[in-house]
């Protein structure tokens, strides 16, 4: 027999669990230091990142610039802040809608029989695009900004919440607890949100974070191309893009958002795995 | 105890069927049933595996939709209602699972889980509730800190109280309990049913009691469904059913029975083979190819009931009654 942790005794074993690994740990310390660095950008800036001095275009690296100068004198370090503030938050945005939209879609599809084949067709279709190129077709149509953008990513990583909130789904919906409020008389939606819903949370939190990653990720591959956010609103994607001139002269104009992007990435990527790894197996038993 | 003919049953159940169509083909978990329970009394319906009881039992809460047939509560067949008159009659009755552990939510605390039904027909302030649901856990024999424990910290036993408090929150007329002590020891058993008993003589309940034992049905039950491969093999007052079984079937399960007395000299009927699948049952009498006294006849008609007593009924062509 299963042996249900309470959700207290539950969380004290997950973090226990989560920050074993040291490189979980040591991920979402940066995490947060990154996160809280951008987020105080305007405290935290050396200066204006708009602020352009032609005197001091593609100054390197040193006492004035920490991070050197771009092409238009305006400091590095700076723009990587407010850049990362823009990348974050189409991260977080994409993440959080994309779950909010696979969550519909997968409980519908895992509850309605008469509505699975449809969606999961749907979504299988959905799947079967290349995802950056549904995303420039989705930014093509309606137009770059940051909302637009985190519209755009949210619809191409949704079905991946959705395929696993499905499949979750018809899991729980096959037990006796959620059979027991269909005899109580509780409604269809309340069974989805209050029973079957926190019991699927584990999947969601985990895909979510991937999401995340993979979101900055096309966000940069999309500024980069020149069809996501507009220019005038740094991001590290347009940053990478704006210094690609200049890389024999300036390299460190790309070094520092890519790494900025790839640090970024790679953290969430470890937390997600540290996640997985945390809820996942107490999942399995749980059920 | 009630009186098996003097009033009208609470339930009427009248040829109801259950098909599922699998991509193996269509299983036939419920076929034909028609049997009434009377107001206050407890109906136990047994069988072995694969025989369509719980699939019954959830028919008549319709937990599962019928193919066909009338499951006439109280004089309105529930098979007929919509949405939202279903969900106003799901108040009057309820079900007790077998399994303590998948049946109550992992994320709730026990008082949740046992106000829910409250909360989701809008029952009482939310102070209201947090008294009625002390009360039930009282009433089921917990005690009131139980409200803001999580249920796996529970025993098994325990947990099915709180199933039990769950249910009666709605005070319903009518209980399923699916093989509800059957994952119980033993000894805890005994309490469970005890409090079934009590409860039932307490609320006036009519209840359906789904077993595979034999010997806790007889202890319990006024009447006895026996099951075969879903349909109805047997049907009558339990002293009838235990004293004279006439089913071929019937005879067999009681025999499978164990007597504490080791000395006893006893008659077996021992079935062989397993309960054939039903995907295809076989024509004719669903038990003939197990049946010790079945006959070339047995295949071709389906065995119309035969009285053997006062509210006794058999389908068999070739009842053994001995009253």
């Amino acid at each position: 027999m299963a042996t249900h942790p309470s959700p207290a005794a539950f969380e004290a074993k997950f973090l226990e669990l989560l920050f074993a690994r040291r490189a979980v740990l040591f991920a979402l310390i940066v995490f947060a230091i990154i996160a809280l660095l951008c987020a105080f950008a305007s405290v935290v800036a050396p200066s204006d990142p708009a602020k352009m001095s032609v005197r001091d275009r593609l100054t390197a690296p040193g006492a004035d610039f920490i991070l050197g100068a771009d092409a238009f004198g305006r400091d590095v370090a700076s723009r990587l802040l407010f850049a990362g503030r823009v990348s974050l938050s189409v991260g977080l945005g994409v993440a959080a809608l994309s779950s909010l939209v696979g969550v519909v879609l997968g409980l519908c599809a895992g509850f309605f029989r008469q509505l699975d084949a449809p969606l999961s067709r749907l979504v299988d279709a959905m799947m079967a695009f290349p995802d950056i190129l549904l995303a420039i077709a989705l930014v093509s149509i309606l137009g770059g900004s940051a909302v637009n953008v985190i519209l755009a990513l949210a619809i191409v990583y949704a079905p991946r919440i959705a395929r696993i909130v499905r499949a979750s789904t018809l899991v729980i919906r096959e037990l006796p607890f959620v059979e027991a409020a269909m005899a109580l008389g509780v409604s269809t939606p309340a069974i989805m949100v209050r029973h079957v819903l926190p019991n699927i949370l584990s999947p969601i939190i985990v895909q979510a974070t991937f999401i995340f990653a993979y979101a900055m990720l096309a966000e940069a591959g999309l500024s980069f191309l020149g069809v996501g956010i507009d220019p005038s609103t740094p991001t590290w994607g347009t940053m990478i893009n704006e210094g690609r001139q200049y890389i024999d002269q300036a390299a460190f104009l790309i070094l520092y958002p890519g790494v900025a992007i790839s640090i970024s990435v790679l953290v969430l990527q470890l937390i997600g795995d540290g996640l997985r790894d945390a809820l996942d197996p107490r999942l399995a038993k749980d059920l | 105890m009630f009186d098996h003919a003097a009033q009208d049953p609470l339930l009427h159940i009248r040829n109801l069927s259950k098909r599922f169509h699998t991509s193996r083909g269509i299983v036939h978990a419920v076929s034909d049933v028609s049997f009434d329970i009377p107001r206050g009394s407890i109906t136990g319906l047994v069988g072995e595996s694969g025989s369509g009881k719980t699939t019954l039992g959830r028919t008549l809460l319709r937990l599962i939709e019928p193919s066909e047939g009338e499951t006439i509560f109280d004089g309105t067949d529930i098979n007929k209602l919509d949405g939202r008159a279903l969900r106003a009659t799901r108040r009057r009755m309820q079900i007790i699972f077998q399994d303590p552990i998948s049946s109550l939510n992992p994320r709730f605390k026990v008082g949740q889980i046992v106000a829910e039904g409250l909360r989701a027909h809008g029952i009482g302030t939310i102070s209201e509730r947090k008294d009625r649901v002390a009360t039930l856990l009282d009433e089921v024999g917990l005690s009131s800190d139980a409200i803001s424990r999580f249920p796996h910290e529970f025993s098994g036993g325990q947990r099915q109280r709180i199933g039990i408090a769950r249910a009666l929150a709605l005070e319903p007329e009518f209980i399923v309990a699916d093989e509800s002590v059957s994952a119980l020891d033993v000894s805890i058993q005994a309490q469970v049913l005890n409090l079934l008993l009590e409860l039932r003589e307490r609320h006036n309940l009519t209840m359906l009691f789904i077993a595979h034992d034999l010997s806790v049905v007889e202890y319990l039950c006024d009447q006895i469904v026996v099951m075969y491969l879903g349909r109805v093999a047997e049907i009558g007052l339990a002293q009838h059913v235990y004293s004279s079984p006439g089913h071929p079937y019937t005879q067999a399960l009681l025999t499978a029975v164990p007597v504490p007395d080791p000395q006893a000299a006893r008659d077996r009927t021992i079935l062989t083979g397993d309960i054939p699948s039903p995907l295809d049952p076989p024509s004719g009498c669903v038990f003939r190819t197990r049946c010790p006294i079945a006959d070339a006849a047995c295949a071709t008609n389906i065995p119309a009931p035969v009285k053997a007593g006062p509210a006794h009924q058999l389908y068999c062509r070739k009842p053994n009654v001995q009253n």
